[in-house]
């Protein structure tokens, strides 16, 4: 488990669940990172796509790219010696999931089930406020 | 192999395996606070989402955001999560003044990071865009700014790390090599924030 036993082989794994990784390692995930960032901002100041193609894309480009950090440079992997780091990482996914999702479904139901007359007064009445 | 950091100070074995494993436990724990940390910032970005069209007659995202600072501010993120990574490499060869040398390059990335930010921060509120104007700029605001305090923390970090190894002369024992772990986890979970910062409120703001 400590360093002498295992040498510096690549995405080498100690016993503190985290990998040292190489220079090639980083090299690795800094030029996919860079692809996926231009990707991204290339997807919406071209306006190549429709406003909703647009959107999936750039949430797929995004997600894959928080997937290429962990790998690349937080070294995070399925080997057993990360079993807990990935459970809390995958726990604390789940609440991210509910607490974001939850937020934006009731919210939404509140909109929808506002009377039309009040969503007609909000905008009057902040400006009598402003 | 004589040239690790650790082993270079652990002697004797049994001593070595006690420091390996509260290392372990340290590294441990430091990512369950990260793994809550990243709750916190779902609870501001969930606040950025319900309040996306919130305008209240003020300022769009289209109106206000310029992705070229944008831009910038993700490349110094990227060169200097790439930069920590090299003083990581450096600090697991044990050559001290190679880890002081990345550590120095990924804090100045760092502040040009900060620096931009504050510059857009201070060109919004100047035009009257600030987080008073309406429930968009309040959750663009706390989201934004509370990623900023993080990395300021992990600079006052680096800053102190670098301090206590270059100025007071602290060795590359098992001590620093936890706290530059920490500090390397902390780090890239913080470009990993910016992700989904750039994406959700700058990207998808301007669509």
């Amino acid at each position: 488990m400590d360093h002498s036993a295992h040498g510096h082989s690549h995405g080498h794994v100690d016993a503190a669940g985290a990998s040292h990784g190489s220079y090639t390692s980083y090299a690795i995930g800094f030029v996919l990172s860079v692809i996926l960032t231009a990707a991204a901002f290339w997807a919406v100041m071209s306006h190549a796509m429709s406003p909703g193609a647009t959107v999936t894309t750039i949430v797929i480009l995004a997600i894959v790219q928080v997937f290429v950090h962990l790998y690349y440079f937080l070294h995070l992997n399925f080997s057993s010696e990360q079993r807990w780091n990935i459970t809390a990482f995958a726990f604390a996914g789940i609440v991210v999931l509910i607490v974001i999702g939850g937020s934006l479904w009731i919210i939404h139901n509140m909109t929808d089930r506002m009377m039309p007359q009040m969503q007609q007064s909000l905008p009057g009445l902040q400006e009598q406020q402003g | 192999m004589p040239t690790d950091a650790v082993a270079a100070h652990g002697g004797h074995d049994h001593h070595h395996d006690h420091a390996q494993e509260q290392l372990a436990n340290k590294v441990f724990g430091f990512w369950l606070y990260l793994m809550t940390d990243c709750i916190l910032f779902a609870t501001a970005f969930a606040g950025v989402a319900v309040n996306r069209h919130s305008y209240a007659g003020g300022p769009t995202g289209k109106d206000i955001f310029e992705l070229n600072g944008v831009i910038i501010e993700t490349a110094c993120l990227l060169f200097s999560s790439v930069t920590y990574g090299f003083a990581m490499l450096a600090a697991h060869r044990n050559n001290k003044s190679q880890v002081m040398l990345w550590l120095g390059i990924t804090f100045l990335f760092g502040l040009g990071f900060i620096g931009f930010e504050v510059k857009e921060f201070m060109h919004l509120v100047a035009d009257g865009n600030g987080p008073e104007r309406s429930a968009f700029l309040s959750s663009f605001f706390l989201l934004v700014a509370t990623h900023g305090c993080h990395v300021t923390a992990g600079l006052l970090w680096m800053a102190t790390l670098m301090f206590q190894m270059g100025v007071m002369g602290k060795p590359l024992n098992t001590t620093y090599m936890s706290r530059l772990t920490c500090l390397s986890l902390f780090w890239h979970f913080l470009d990993i924030v910016w992700i989904c910062v750039f994406t959700v409120v700058y990207l998808m703001g301007v669509i």
